[in-house]
């Protein structure tokens, strides 16, 4: 019989019993919450996610060849479709409480499951997101029933306002953000600004040119091939020269956004050490923590010894906010629950209109696994 | 059993197969003056051959169907995830050169690295509401490679041959294909990255991690090896 993620039985008799009860109580549980249940398709249009993750998701999630309908994904999580569905409708204030499988592409060698069960929530178009947030955390930790787990948190926001806070040319701020999610670019790109290398000789020759010598350089360097058009070669050009112009972004800065990532500790310290930095364009990013800590609070959460990690979070490109986890003491097992604030993701699906939208899951099956 | 030799079934790949191979004593005989797909080994016991696609070698190694095999590094390296566990790359042939490399409009003359690379396929995907198009038949060495310098906004677009002219077709912007020389690049109009070899591949004598060996087997395989100098 084929195994379960995590599990050895499940599939039939007592085991699916106690595996489809789980389920019942996760989903009544998020539905007392005022969420609306939700079935969204297995089948998701390739493209969307193509659009969202790039290749990578490629390495992550199985996609079909359709000769009629074209690439198809199996959903590698409900997040996508259900902000999708969200948007489609109005997108009016809602939330939505969903369950199923998700599948998954393992590395060559990897002993996790390709297939497994995903029970969550989606709260999207919320006024108070300090609210949200702290509401999302508690549901997710009482739907592991008591489970010994370790919580971290992190916030993707307080990157984005440290970056905010450089004193650097814009170009290299947008860089920084659009690889927050690939720490080892993020890192290369760092080292670059504060220590340029030297341009190689032609490209020196180049940026001393005129527009015109430009120009006569694209002409003289070939004929255009594919889709990237003149235009497009002369304003990075632009960009190269704004670049080398500017000065190299200061050791001092750098080492603050460096210390800014490596805060790690109870929450109430990390965000006394990140107060402490004294940077006013993170001011509104702390407050944002310091209301959720009181939200927390609020919910009977002990939110002042929760543990913080301002580096956590960096592993998926959607997540731009809030970001949580709660790790079983059994080995072998994944994560038992997470999630978090994804506010740029709807935007991009609603086509400019996005709303604030946080969301997290729990994985029943490893949730029974660990209490076995 | 016989220890199974898997050789490419036709081209200049299997005419320096056979060549080296002869070199060192094992001479490969091809029935029917090579018109039929089927031959045997000499100069060595126990060795039956195995004619094959030059893609198919890599798979044959990896199921255990075969116990050697002369195929690319970079097919190995492609179509068998992974590969290590499977299969051993063994000896270096001297022949079958070929460079997985990444490949861009001559006429970019601001690309110059990966680094430069990923900046204009984000400004392309800002300018063109689409990702930049990477035309390869190389789909896993690509994503690895421009996964792991960091390279993103790109997607790859299937080409299984005349990879050189998608981009002189408009059906992508760029390549990642391999090359011997850089001639047919150049006469495509396009230039190579500085830091964009992704692989030096040439012909390797395979051994199959994963192939059945009786003891008879063993003092084949051991014999061969031997005089194959491996």
């Amino acid at each position: 019989m084929a195994a379960r993620a995590y599990l050895s039985g499940g599939r039939i008799g007592a085991g699916l019993e106690e595996l489809s009860a789980l389920r019942a109580r996760i989903m009544a549980r998020l539905s007392e919450a005022g969420a609306a249940t939700v079935e969204p398709e297995t089948l998701i249009a390739a493209d969307l996610l193509l659009d969202l993750y790039g290749e990578d998701i490629r390495a992550r999630a199985y996609i079909l060849s359709d000769p009629v309908e074209g690439e198809l994904a199996l959903r590698p999580d409900f997040t996508v479709p259900v902000a999708r569905i969200h948007m489609a409708g109005g997108a009016t204030p809602a939330r939505y409480a969903y369950e199923g499988l998700v599948w998954r592409r393992q590395a060559p060698g990897s002993t996790r499951p390709t297939e497994y069960l995903q029970a969550g929530i989606e709260m999207i178009g919320g006024a108070d997101p300090a609210a949200e947030d702290a509401e999302v955390f508690t549901l997710i930790e009482a739907a592991l029933e008591g489970a010994a787990v370790m919580p971290i948190t992190g916030d993707l926001s307080i990157i984005f306002a440290a970056i905010a806070a450089l004193d650097t040319i814009e170009p290299r701020r947008a860089a920084l953000r659009r690889h927050i999610w690939r720490p080892a670019r993020f890192q290369e790109l760092l080292d670059r600004y504060a220590a340029p290398a030297a341009p190689s000789a032609e490209r020196a020759h180049l940026l001393s040119q005129s527009p015109a010598g430009r120009e006569a350089a694209i002409r003289a360097a070939g004929r255009f091939v594919g889709a990237r058009a003149e235009a497009e070669i002369l304003a990075r050009l632009d960009a190269l020269a704004e670049d080398a112009a500017a000065p190299p972004l200061s050791a001092g800065q750098k080492s603050t956004l460096e210390a800014v990532l490596a805060v790690k500790g109870r929450s109430d310290e990390a965000l006394k050490r990140l107060e402490a930095f004294g940077l006013a364009p993170m001011r509104p990013a702390l407050n944002a923590m310091k209301r959720r800590m009181e939200a927390l609070e609020a919910r009977g959460v002990d939110a002042a010894a929760l543990p913080f990690d301002a580096a956590f979070g960096r592993g998926l490109e959607y997540y731009d906010g809030f970001v949580f986890e709660f790790r079983g003491a059994k080995p072998g097992l994944p994560p038992l629950g997470g999630g978090g604030r994804y506010d740029a993701l709807t935007a991009i699906l609603g086509g400019g209109g996005g709303a604030p939208a946080v969301g997290g899951i729990v994985r029943p099956e490893a949730l029974l696994a660990s209490a076995s | 059993m016989t220890v199974r030799l898997g050789l490419p079934s036709k081209g200049r790949l299997q005419e320096a197969s056979v060549a080296w191979l002869a070199a060192r004593g094992v001479m490969v005989e091809r029935a029917d003056e090579g018109r039929e797909y089927a031959g045997r080994v000499t100069g060595v016991e126990g060795v039956g051959l195995s004619l094959l696609s030059a893609a198919e070698i890599p798979g044959e190694l990896a199921a255990g169907r075969i116990h050697l095999g002369v195929t690319g590094e970079d097919l190995v390296q492609e179509t068998i995830p992974g590969w290590a566990t499977k299969i051993d790359l063994g000896q270096k042939l001297g022949f079958g050169h070929a460079d997985l490399v990444v490949a861009v409009p001559a006429v970019w003359i601001d690309v110059e690295t990966l680094h430069d690379l990923d900046a204009a396929a984000a400004a392309f995907r800002r300018a063109h509401g689409r990702r930049l198009r990477i035309a390869t038949k190389y789909h896993s060495l690509a994503r690895a490679f421009l996964r792991a310098r960091g390279v993103a906004d790109y997607q790859l677009v299937d080409s299984q041959g005349a990879t050189e002219a998608t981009a002189l077709h408009r059906t992508a912007e760029a390549i990642i294909d391999i090359t011997s020389s850089g001639e047919t690049l150049r006469a495509n109009h396009l230039k190579l990255l500085k830091d964009g070899l992704i692989l030096a591949s040439e012909a390797r004598l395979c051994r199959s991690l994963t192939a059945p060996l009786s003891a008879a087997d063993e003092a084949a395989l051991a014999q061969l090896r031997a005089k194959l100098g491996l």
